[in-house]
Order: structure tokens, then sequence, then C-alpha cells
């Protein structure tokens, strides 16, 4: 925690965090309906970034309890963030394909 | 600030505008590939500057490095090998694996954070504020994702479980982690006390998602991916980290209002998702009492006739579809009567599956021009021209009680005025309500007809019929 202690740090944070939380909600604001699921999928797999939070506290664990629950967050990190995206281009793949083809036949 | 600092704040820049990037053209078809790859991408830059540069990190890289080999197999191999119809579940949980990594380390920070300071210290504030968010939200958003996967797979009943005085145990749980929380920031650090806590926010997770049923599913996996976010932010906060920040805050504003967008498609709010425990009690009974309303059954073959005789079909999937693997023969049927010369378009209602986008994702997989299908405020106006109206396996999403009923329990959602064309032929493997236990009027109206069985079983049939007549 030492690193969020400095007061000028925390409202740097908070600015991000107010700034970041506007962006997102603008963002995605006008979505048509068959979107919602590859976007709520694409989503799901950017908050998988916890991953590198999981690795940084790996890096600095000191006592073999901290280093087994950082390492779990990293397996259940990568799970989310590889798995999420793929699972979202796998969606996506399926829109792109519609060769004119398909239709004459 | 060494060099390496400033070229990690950065990298944290670059991953957070492609993060941005990723969100914004997600929300339109053509460039919403690209954009999944872009934050791919991001994604990928930040762990591997992360990997290759943070100091200490030399001691435990390969074990760090094995772990997550070991989650990225499970992912590609989750994300790869799933049936399309199974995805919402697989959603629900690559969501919870996030929210648990999230709560695993706020515990862990915790954990340090207490020892670093001496038992019996009180942590600074704001930080500490922070770190029970990450664990609570976290530990909700894994339990919660975890039931929903269950009752999307059917390893729970999809049903709206109602127990006993659900509503003041959830008032209760509530109530229990503010009281802990508080506790936890202004008066002791204690670590038994905060593993309560955490467990507490596990049960509640379970506890919250349990009553609602299994068609407002898609819904709650929003909300839960928002709250993710939301742990993850609140995480990165602690940890000082701005690649989580930026990241946790964007999903879970975007999915804050991804999930309002949703339930403005069904004309409820979220509180009624959350608490209205449709079907509960009441609508069963309901239902039971209305079952034996008199429907007419008609063969595939006559089916068959209607349809390749008639200038406009309007095809209804809805999750019956999906369950049975239905689309390739659809798409069949609808090759063979656009060859005839038949107009063939397809309705999809935004809740129809269980999750918006699910119908346009499996027809797509059976390489359904996309031009064929129309969004119900597109298509709505034209089942008055349509000779049939073919559900396949939709049921609450056709209910014109929604329209008139005023006691419906789903009154006031907007529904596919499929009882407006000439004939209706519903595929359904029988009688029984949908998901949401409403029963269904449309099947009960004159124009209506009832091919019952097995969805694909019974496209199938009406796809010989087609050809032989």
């Amino acid at each position: 925690m030492t690193e969020a202690l400095d007061p000028r740090a925390l409202l740097d944070a908070l600015f991000i965090l107010v700034l970041a939380a506007f962006v997102g909600y603008e963002v995605v604001s006008k979505v048509p309906t068959m979107l919602h699921t590859p976007l709520m999928s694409g989503a799901n797999a950017i908050h998988g970034v916890i991953v590198v939070g999981a690795m940084l506290v790996a890096a600095t664990a000191d006592e073999p309890l901290r280093v087994i629950l950082a390492l779990v967050a990293v397996l259940l990190g990568t799970i989310n963030v590889v798995g999420g995206f793929v699972v979202t281009d796998r969606m996506l793949e399926m829109f792109r394909k519609r060769p004119d083809a398909s239709r004459d036949r | 600030m060494s060099t390496l600092q400033v070229l990690t704040f950065l990298v944290y820049l670059i991953s957070g505008a492609t993060f941005i990037l990723a969100l914004k053209f997600l929300s339109s078809p053509r460039t919403a590939r690209t954009g999944n790859l872009l934050g791919a991408g991001g994604m990928g830059l930040v762990i591997v500057w992360t990997l290759a540069t943070t100091t200490g990190m030399l001691e435990h890289r390969w074990i760090i490095i094995i772990a997550g080999g070991v989650g990225a197999v499970v992912g590609v191999l989750g994300a790869r090998r799933v049936p399309m119809t199974a995805m919402p579940q697989m959603v629900a949980i690559f969501n919870g694996a996030g929210g648990g990594g999230a709560a695993v380390v706020a515990l862990s920070e915790f954990l340090s954070s207490v020892k670093v300071e001496g038992a019996g210290t009180l942590l600074p504030v704001i930080p500490m504020i922070a770190t029970l968010l990450g664990a609570v939200i976290g530990g909700v958003s894994l339990t919660g994702s975890i039931v929903a996967f269950g009752k999307l797979q059917g390893l729970i009943p999809a049903r709206p479980v109602s127990y006993p005085g659900q509503r003041i145990i959830a008032a209760l749980l509530l109530g229990g982690l503010v009281v802990m929380g508080i506790v936890l920031v202004l008066v002791t650090n204690n670590v038994p006390l905060f593993l309560i806590f955490v467990a507490v926010a596990l049960v509640t997770g379970v506890a919250l998602v349990i009553p609602i049923g299994g068609a407002d599913m898609p819904v709650v996996i929003s909300l839960l991916n928002s709250y993710t976010g939301i742990a993850v932010a609140a995480t990165g906060y602690v940890l000082g980290n701005y690649a989580l920040l930026i990241a946790g805050t964007l999903v879970g504003a975007s999915g804050a209002i991804l999930t309002q967008l949703m339930c403005k498609a069904m004309n409820r709010s979220i509180f009624n998702v959350l608490f209205g425990a449709f079907g509960t009690g009441g609508g069963v009974t309901v239902a039971a009492a209305e079952g034996e309303q008199t429907a007419r059954e008609i063969s595939a073959d006559d089916a068959a006739v209607l349809m390749a005789y008639g200038k406009k079909v309007i095809i209804v999937p809805g999750y019956g579809m999906a369950v049975a693997q239905a689309q390739q023969p659809v798409r069949e049927l609808m090759d063979l009567l656009v060859a005839r010369g038949v107009d063939v378009e397809f309705a999809i209602h935004p809740v129809a599956g269980r999750m918006p986008g699910h119908m346009n994702v499996l027809l797509a997989e059976a390489n359904v021009p996309y031009d064929r299908l129309k969004e119900m405020d597109e298509i709505n106006d034209d089942f008055a021209n349509a000779d049939v109206a073919l559900v396949i396996g939709a049921n609450d999403v056709t209910n014109p009680s929604a329209r008139s009923d005023q006691s419906s329990p789903i009154y006031g959602m907007p529904i596919l005025n499929v009882d407006k064309a000439q004939n209706v032929i519903v595929l359904k493997r029988s009688m029984a309500s949908g998901f949401a236990g409403i029963p269904n009027p449309l099947y009960a109206e004159p124009q209506t007809a009832m091919l019952f069985g097995d969805a694909k079983k019974s496209v199938e049939a009406l796809v010989s019929g087609v050809k032989t007549a």
C-alpha cells in the first residue's frame, strides 16, 4: 500500500478514476443490440488486467502465503484475459464471414 | 523517478488508450474485431512489460510464467472448445476468474499491510477502504458468476430459486458487510475479521444471484462484469497502479451502462431484475393453472407447404434453437425457401436467447446473411404482411400478454408482433411455459399451430417437407 499513501498520488489516482468513468460511460452509450454480447465479453477481457497487479504482488511477495495467493491471482487473471479475448474474437469472427456466396445458394 | 518508471507509466498510458479504443471499436459491427485485437495487443504489451521489467521479478519469474501459462491454456481451451450456445456461461466464468483474482490480490495486500504496520495499528483509511471494496466486490463477482454459470449450464435449476425471507437475508448480508467494513476501517485491522468479511462477501454473491431466473442471466452477467471492473479499479487504487485503475474503471462504467441498455431492451429496471424474481411463486402457479390451454397441432409437411407457397416468411429464433443446435438446418430451410422465391427474414428480439446478440452470432455461424437479420423495431410492422411467422424455440419474447395484460409479470416488455402474421407456426418441445414461467396466450390463437418436438428435428422435417412440396 505504500505507493498510494502520498496524498498527491491519491488525488492523481482519483482524477484518473473519475475521468475514466466518464470515458467508459460515453464510449459505449450507442451500441446496436447485436453487439451487446461481444462488447460485454471484450470488456470482460479488459478487466483481466488484474493479472498485472497479481504479477506485481507476486514479484514483491516476501512470504510463502503471499506468493501462493499472488500465483492464484495470476492464474485466475490469465484465464480471464486469454479466455476473454479469444471468446470475443470467436464471436466476432462469425459476424465477419458473411460472403455473399451463402446468399445465392 | 527512474527512466524505467517513466517508461512504465508510458506503457500504462498506451495500454489505457488501446482499451478505450477497443471499447469504442467494439461498439460498431465494422470495427468490432479490430477493437478486440487492439485491446488484446494493449493487454499483451502491459503484461510483457511488467514481466520483463519489474524489479524483484527475477526470483519468482518462472513460477509466475508457469501460473500464467496454465491460465492461458485453460482460457484458450475454454474459449475454443465450448460450443457457441454455451458462450454466455463462458463469459460468466471468465468474469468470475477476474473477480476472484481481484479479491485475492486485495486479500494479499491486506495481509502484507497488517504485517508491515504491526498488529493493532490502523491502516490509512483511504487505501483500506479501497482494499475492502476490491475484496468484497471481487468476492461477490466470483461466486455470483459461478452461480450464473451453473444456472446457464443447467447445473443449478435455472428457475428462480426462492427461499423464505430471501430479501431479509440479502439485507442482513449486505448490512453485515457494511458494519464489518466500518469496523475494519475505523476500529481494528483484525485479520480473522477480514477473512470473515471476505467469506460473507462470497455468500452474498450466491444469495444475490440464486433467486434470479435464467432468463435474466444476461443482465446479471453484465452487472457482475461491471462489478469486477470496479473491484479491479479498487485494487489498482490500492497498488497505485494506473493500468489497473484505468482499465477497471472503464469496464466498471461501460458495464454499468451496458447493463442499463439491456434492461431498457426488456423495459425493466435493474432493481426489478435483481429483486423482482420473475416467475417465483405467483407466476409458476398461474402457469400450472393455465397449462391446459388448447392449442392446434400441425404436421411438419403441412407447415412446410404453408411456407413453400407463401410470399413472405419471418423466422423468429429463440433459445430453443440454440439448445437444439438447429441453426444449420434453419439456414438450409432459408436457402430452400429463397430458392423458391419466398422472401425470408429473421426477426431478432433484443433479448432472444440468453444474451443480446446470441441469435445473431448463432445464425452468422450458420452463414445466414447479415442483411436478413432484422431487429425488432425494424421488422415489427412487417408481421402483418407475412404469410407465415415461424417461431423456433422462442416464447416470452412473442407473448402478446406483454402488450395487453397489465397483470402479467412481463407487461410492458416490447415483444415481436408474431400474432399479426396470417399463420403462426410454433416449434416447441412441449406446452411448458418459457423461462419466465408465464403462459403464452399466443398458442391458443386461431392462426397459431404447434409443431412439437426437438427444434432441430422439426426444422429438418420442415426442410424435407419443403423439398417435396
